[in-house]
């Protein structure tokens, strides 16, 4: 049965080729930075599962180190130019889409397919990873269209990728170090002390009160943890659960359903959510890293209100 | 009595990233701050922190999907995008976003999640059309306003996307919702959740395209 596992080999052989052509690449003065710092992620998509938690707790700490002394850099990299391009794409033209397109639709019709279709009953694919793993699969078949159509130089998917890659740098880690932390934040009992600060400033009586509470408490918190999935279970033993749903009688549906999706409007306020917020600003190449929560900050904020409106008239009143 | 000292850890946090301190480094130290003031011996914080890492690798197996943006960019992916845009006629920015904020949204309901993305689409695609058609509208784009459409693209996504999933029934959110409530003896379907999740789907669809439409009306007055 194909799992996670078959993916992050493949993952683990992508970082292991940009490590190694970030090593040759003499156009870049920190290129051996950049070496150990994908060739680390490489060794953790590999062997991750057989380094132990301590083994794995020194890999973050060597990849801090190699973020936090500012030993990653940029190669001027082999692409082609602007004009190339343009070019190109005039003589390509929009069969330059298909590729691209493979990706997604093997990912869309290949867990359609596997869901709706007898294909579940083989034991292919682990039901709980489908799309991840035809995600990875659209990757090879799109590759292997790119090569035999464009027929470009052998290594070109690899600098090519690297390039990209090497954009977003360090922040490629943050998301996975953000849930590290919410791990560590939960064993130290962070998220207890919070859920208790919480429910003994909360008055009694007031159910708008509470609501807005228990509302702005999901945004806050989640903003700090930038992960609504942290913040859900305090805030619902907090309040949620003991005054909305226990003293005031609230709908338990919409009480659970709706606080969370107020948690998401302040996880488009924070730059914790490094993945929603902060990749994209380096992947777009803005030269304002806050700049992609700056531009979704006001529908986070209308959307707030909604949701209170929703938790209030909703959960209480129909 | 509540221990309130691991809670330093949080204004280590926000005190780091107000300071531009590698982003990295200050959760690191953040991490250890914390696992030390709640009692953790260090080695238990390195391998708290090491397993948490470990267990999330999913969350960066999306950039096996650079080799090939980056190959069809080689290509003139890009170029493509814009000019595919330029020749449509009635194409503004607001609108495409508008129906690429719908797409998103059906796509994630559906259980798609990891179907489109930034990486997948908005690099590639989405940004590319979006800037090419405020061109159109707009003229030369001066910086801050190709800043300003690329980065609203990158929101269309995050909106879409947040606010379209939880109306599948068998995604993370909606089962971390049973589970917990589950734990307080309040037993629910996830279907009862889902069907909660289309009230505040439909306001994002609204809210965030009304603000889109403004942004077309803002680009069609012109550079200045």
């Amino acid at each position: 049965m194909i799992n996670l596992h078959w993916v992050y080999v493949l993952v683990g052989a992508v970082f292991g080729a940009w490590s190694v052509f970030s090593a040759r690449d003499r156009s870049n003065p920190k290129r051996f930075g950049n070496a150990a710092f994908w060739g680390l992620l490489a060794i953790s998509f590999w062997f991750g599962d057989i380094l132990g938690d301590f083994g794995n707790g020194i890999l973050v700490l060597a990849l801090v180190a190699i973020a936090g002394t500012h030993l990653l850099g940029r190669g001027s990299g082999e692409s082609t130019r602007k004009e190339e391009r343009s070019a190109c794409s005039e003589r390509l033209g929009n069969k330059l889409f298909l590729p691209a397109l493979v990706v997604p639709f093997t990912a869309f019709l290949g867990t359609l397919l596997f869901n709706y279709t007898p294909l579940k009953a083989l034991n292919l694919i682990d039901p709980k990873s489908v799309t991840l793993v035809l995600l990875g699969v659209g990757v090879i078949v799109a590759l292997a269209v790119c090569y035999v159509w464009l027929r470009p130089p052998v290594f070109a998917a690899v600098e090519e990728g690297r390039r990209l890659i090497d954009s977003i740098g360090w922040a490629v880690v943050l998301p996975q170090m953000l849930a590290a932390l919410g791990a560590v934040f939960a064993a130290a009992g962070v998220g207890t002390t919070i859920g208790s600060m919480a429910s003994a400033v909360i008055p009694h009586g007031s159910i708008l009160l509470a609501v807005l509470l228990y509302a702005l408490g999901m945004v806050v918190f989640t903003m700090i943890m930038g992960n609504a999935f942290a913040a859900f279970p305090v805030m619902a033993a907090a309040i949620g659960v003991p005054i909305l749903i226990h003293q005031d009688g609230g709908n338990a549906a919409v009480i659970g359903a709706v606080g969370m999706l107020a948690g998401f409007c302040g996880t488009l306020m924070t730059p914790m959510a490094a993945n929603f917020n902060i990749v994209p600003a380096a992947l777009l190449e803005l030269k304002d890293q806050y700049g992609v929560i700056r531009a979704q900050a006001p529908t986070a904020i209308v959307l707030l209100i909604a949701n209170v409106v929703i938790l209030y008239v909703a959960g209480f009143h129909l | 009595m509540i221990d309130y000292w691991p809670l330093l850890g949080i204004a280590v946090v926000v005190v780091g990233f107000a300071l531009r301190f590698n982003p990295l480094l200050v959760v690191a130290v953040a991490a250890i701050a914390t696992g030390l003031l709640g009692h953790m011996p260090f080695e238990r914080v390195l391998g708290t922190l090491g397993k948490g890492f470990n267990d999330n690798r999913n969350v960066t197996l999306i950039y096996i999907v650079l080799p090939v943006i980056g190959l069809l960019e080689r290509y003139g992916l890009q170029q493509r995008a814009r000019t595919i845009i330029a020749e449509m006629r009635g194409a503004t920015t607001g609108r495409l976003l508008i129906a690429y904020l719908g797409l998103r949204q059906v796509l994630s309901a559906l259980g798609l999640t990891s179907v489109a993305g930034h990486a997948q689409t908005v690099r590639p695609l989405v940004a590319p059309m979006a800037v090419a058609a405020a061109e159109k509208q707009h003229g030369k784009l001066d910086e801050a306003t190709e800043e300003r459409v690329k980065a609203m693209s990158a929101a269309t996504d995050n909106v879409g996307l947040f606010f379209g999933e939880d109306i599948f029934l068998a995604i993370a959110s909606i089962l971390l919702i049973q589970g917990t409530l589950a734990g307080f003896d309040i037993q629910l379907t996830p279907f009862q959740l889902s069907v909660w999740a289309i009230p505040t789907a439909i306001c994002a669809f609204i809210i965030h395209g009304t603000r889109l439409l403004l942004l077309d009306r803002k680009l069609k007055g012109g550079p200045k």
